[in-house]
């Protein structure tokens, strides 16, 4: 009787005890994805001020090459209407994970990308432009800002790959399915984006 | 086995990593030699008194060629790795690639408001670039780090005095405990004289100093500047892509 009660209660402790356990791993890794995820969307509110940086500085480039340079039509109106394109499409840190609407944001960027490096391009064609201080500060500012962007795009991959692993990985994947925690996206390399305008003076 | 595995790993990093990122000894480094020893020495006690009055760190580095590497990003690596600047982020690295004729300003996050883009363009086009057309690459870096200093100056003040405090009472704190030691150690005596542990305090004070990056030594790949004088040790400043490029 009484040896029965002892390996009984042994038994409950044992089951206790690896509730316990698992819970608190449970729990630590749960804080771990919190943690993770709070980083991904932080680097990805610095992506989005560079951006917004960009966004900012075309009026200002724009009028003082066309002051110049006026009959570049082309080349003017693409960058209104890339700019124009990015304006409309924002992308919240909730929609990190669908990779269409990230698709989106990415494509509208990256045009705008091209069409101010076609416009710098174009600028090199005249001398008045390349002995304008206000130009060249304009543009230093663009390239610098470019520049800031892809750091911080390739800063955003690192944390979001970090991300990544701990939520695919077995068996805290377990977890972050029952948290509701799902992968997320990552920039990826085009031709256009790769590098800041370069542009020799 | 462990040889082998060494030799492997070895291979693997000369085969993918094809670009070299220096570690900085000195905050005046010329890998070309284009600079003479007492140019480097001058620039170095500058940016070293810079660096004591103010806490900013400006760094200089010259390297021969990028080899093809995206200006960008390398300024980008170096300035990280060695971690140029405070905590507060306030470091800056002017950079040249010589034979490429490619030269940036590379500013820390704390310090993109004292030394913007544009700024950081203008000193690199206008103070710089016209001393290195004719060939002068002294005046054209004193010229570009001068105009650095002149920017970034009073942005931030330096909190150096803590860290001399801690340090005068650090070895304080070691010849007391030696002291102790090496009376409770004399009044027992006849224990073959002193003992190790004086010999232990005293060379573990020598492995904090050298710890603390002042010595000078070869690196490998990388060797140049001047010697041990005005070592440079990063303060773990951090950057995200400001400062201007430039070519001449």
């Amino acid at each position: 009787m009484k040896k029965g009660w002892i390996i009984a209660l042994s038994i409950i402790a044992v089951i206790v005890i690896l509730l316990i356990a698992v819970i608190s791993w449970g729990v630590g890794v749960y804080n771990k994805l919190v943690s993770l995820n709070e980083s991904v969307n932080q680097s990805w509110s610095q992506v989005e001020n560079q951006y917004q940086r960009r966004y900012d500085l075309i009026p200002n480039l724009v009028a003082t090459v066309q002051g110049v340079a006026n009959f570049e039509r082309e080349t003017f109106t693409a960058v209104t209407e890339a700019r124009a394109k990015v304006g409309q499409i924002r992308l919240s840190a909730d929609q990190l994970g669908d990779p269409q609407a990230f698709q989106k944001f990415q494509q509208a960027q990256d045009g705008l990308s091209s069409a101010l490096s076609r416009l710098l391009v174009v600028s090199e064609n005249y001398p008045q432009l390349k002995a304008n201080e206000n130009f060249l500060q304009l543009q230093a500012q663009l390239e610098g800002t470019e520049n800031r962007i892809a750091v911080e795009r390739m800063k955003f991959n690192q944390v979001v790959q970090d991300y990544n692993v701990q939520i695919k990985r077995f068996p805290a994947a377990i977890i972050a399915g029952i948290t509701g925690f799902t992968e997320k996206q990552y920039f990826k390399a085009t031709e256009a984006a790769q590098e800041a305008p370069k542009v020799q003076f | 086995m462990k040889k082998f595995l060494l030799l492997f790993f070895l291979t693997c990093l000369k085969l993918f990593g094809q670009v070299e990122f220096p570690i900085l000894k000195n905050y005046a480094n010329d890998f070309t030699s284009t600079l003479s020893q007492s140019e480097l020495y001058t620039l170095n006690t500058t940016l070293k008194s810079f660096d004591d009055s103010t806490s900013n760190q400006v760094v200089f580095l010259m390297i021969r060629s990028l080899e093809g590497y995206s200006l960008e990003m390398y300024t980008y690596e170096v300035a990280s790795r060695n971690k140029i600047g405070s905590a507060k982020n306030n470091g800056v690295l002017f950079f040249v690639a010589k034979e490429d004729r490619k030269m940036r300003i590379e500013v820390g996050y704390g310090l993109e408001g004292a030394l913007p883009d544009a700024l950081a363009s203008s000193i690199l086009r206008n103070e710089v670039r016209p001393y290195f057309k004719n060939n002068e690459y002294y005046a054209g870096v004193n010229a570009g780090l001068n105009a650095i200093m002149k920017a970034i100056k009073g942005e931030y003040k330096s909190d150096k005095k803590k860290d001399e405090e801690d340090g005068i009472g650090f070895p304080i704190m070691y010849i007391i405990l030696f002291l102790i030691i090496f009376l409770l150690s004399g009044r027992r005596g006849g224990r073959g004289g002193g003992g190790l542990l004086p010999w232990l305090i005293i060379s573990s004070m020598g492995s904090g100093r050298s710890r603390g990056g002042w010595g000078s030594g070869g690196f490998g790949g990388f060797s140049g500047g001047s010697g041990g004088f005005g070592g440079f040790s990063g303060g773990g400043g951090s950057f995200g892509g400001g400062g201007a490029s430039g070519s001449w």
